[in-house]
């Protein structure tokens, strides 16, 4: 079965980030890079968004289409990158998700077939 | 019918439905459709026995209603259709099999209301009337939650099997909690009026002792176990004639089951035996302490304090503070027992155990009026009908 873990930031989590110095980030990152190569024959693709400020979202059921900068919910948490995975059933997925090194939620949606 | 072939039917019901779910979920693969058909099986039994009678194999007689019906309902879902031709009677579940079914309805990716209906819906076979019927919320409420947990497991790629080594420790947590909350359900709502609304606790137990026979290692499965047989051994004793509550140091002690009792202390003994202590071990040994006392004279509190104090250091919480807090009344002083409640004040101002205390203890130390007014707060804080009357009883003697 297919799911997609969408890797979701808090406030607090992106302010750590920044508070890191260039060898502990280095660190961090390493870490993901790990995760992405520990799990490469499950990952059946993924991405890494650029952060919410940089979002544009767009209203169609309105009239005309509205166009308002920043993320259709404005919150503490946002989605921040994604990854698609091929495995037997959730508990599957649900391990290689425990294992996901950077910030602290992970939803999993299973994709319709 | 009477009350005995009422519990009976139940029992019956409750033994083969769960193996025949556990079955067919294994050898049709697909869960909601093997779980719809023994459903249906349960609601003809349900309807024939009680008139003709318990078939002399009612499992058989289950599998052909299950089968003859899948067959008619899966005529268009032709690959679950040819797996159901394959199976014959009998179909005897691996031990597996059903363990697997119980951590399935308890997966932590379903709601708590979804994997308690659920249990009890798969694993011990009671229809969505009986559980509508047992937590007195509405049938509609009780087949909507079942529908949507059936279809989360499908969609959500749920599987049914027992989890591996590195997760299982948290998940016979959850299913213990689900078992627990079930026990507590029964427990609480017993003594009531109502003869024929379905015991919970002895569905509890059942699911508990099956746990158990299916991880005999597993040591706070064995205290569950026997925290429930504990309770249920003494139950008899809890309520007069008129349904009120008759309080511990009071009942009738030749009342309680002492072979039940005695039975549940060597279970915790041998699950003590294993070196791995925890919250159900704990507590199944503090109510062994009441249990296992010819009188309430004889009751070893300070093994009780003691026994609090481990379990406040493996899961701390301010009722279980509470509790130890009444029981250091009769090691020291009541008023050292007040001093501790009254620090629990703020954090369990909303709890109705809280101020019955405190009125105990203030009418020991001689403060009639603060007393009262402790009872007052009590009484405001709990609907429980028994309870309520046993605190305005209280109010009117003094």
């Amino acid at each position: 079965m297919k799911y997609v873990l969408m890797f979701v930031e808090t406030e607090e989590f992106a302010s750590d980030l920044a508070a890191m110095d260039d060898a502990e980030r280095g660190r961090a990152y390493a870490r993901v890079l790990q995760w992405f190569a520990d799990h490469q024959d499950k990952i059946t693709h993924h991405g890494h968004l650029m952060p919410a400020d940089t979002a544009t979202t767009l209203r169609l059921d309105r009239g005309d289409p509205l166009i308002t900068d920043g993320p259709f919910v404005e919150g503490k948490e946002v989605v921040s990158g994604y990854a698609e995975i091929d495995v037997a059933d959730l508990d599957e997925a649900l391990r290689v998700a425990k294992s996901w090194p950077a910030c602290p939620l992970v939803e999993i949606r299973p994709l319709m077939s | 019918m009477t009350q005995a072939s009422h519990d009976e039917l139940a029992r019956v019901v409750r033994d083969h439905a769960g193996q025949l779910a556990a079955s067919l979920v294994h050898l049709v693969g697909d869960f909601a459709a093997a779980e719809d058909l023994v459903q249906d099986a349960i609601e003809a039994a349900l309807t024939h026995w009680p008139a003709e009678g318990i078939p002399e194999r009612p499992d058989a007689w289950l599998y052909t209603v299950a089968h003859r019906r899948g067959l008619d309902a899966l005529r268009r879902e032709s690959r679950y259709r040819e797996k159901l031709k394959l199976v014959t009677w009998p179909t005897v579940p691996e031990p597996g099999d059903r363990l697997g079914l119980v951590f399935t309805c308890c997966h932590p990716a379903l709601p708590r209301t979804g994997q308690v209906a659920l249990t009890l819906r798969v694993v011990c076979g009671l229809t969505t009337a009986q559980i509508a019927k047992a937590f007195l919320i509405p049938e509609s409420t009780v087949g909507q939650r079942i529908t949507r947990a059936k279809r989360k497991i499908s969609d959500a790629g749920i599987p049914y099997r027992i989890p591996g080594a590195e997760e299982l420790g948290a998940r016979l947590a959850e299913v213990m909690t689900v078992i627990y909350l079930l026990f507590n359900e029964g427990y609480l709502s017993s003594g009531g009026p109502q003869v024929h609304s379905r015991d919970l606790t002895d569905d509890a137990e059942f699911l508990a002792a099956l746990l158990h026979n299916l991880m005999p290692a597993e040591p706070e499965v064995a205290g569950l176990l026997a925290l429930i047989r504990l309770h249920r051994a003494r139950a008899a004793a809890r309520f007069d004639q008129d349904g009120e509550i008759i309080q511990l140091q009071d009942q009738d002690r030749s009342r309680w089951d002492h072979q039940v009792i005695a039975d549940a202390g060597q279970l915790i003994a041998r699950a003590a035996a294993l070196k791995r202590p925890g919250p159900y071990q704990l507590q199944a040994a503090i109510i062994a302490c009441h249990a296992e006392a010819n009188r309430w004279e004889d009751t070893d509190w300070t093994q009780i304090v003691v026994l609090y104090d481990m379990l406040l250091y493996l899961a701390p919480s301010p009722v279980t503070r509470l509790h130890r807090a009444i029981a250091l009344r009769y090691v020291t002083r009541p008023a050292d027992a007040l001093l501790e409640v009254d620090a629990l004040a703020d954090e369990l101002d909303g709890y109705h155990l809280l101020h019955a205390t405190r009125a105990e203890l203030l009418r020991d130390l001689g403060h009639a009026d603060q007393a009262r007014a402790a009872d007052e707060r009590a009484l405001t804080l709990t609907t429980n009908p028994a309870e309520r009357s046993l605190l305005r009883q209280r109010l009117s003697w003094t």
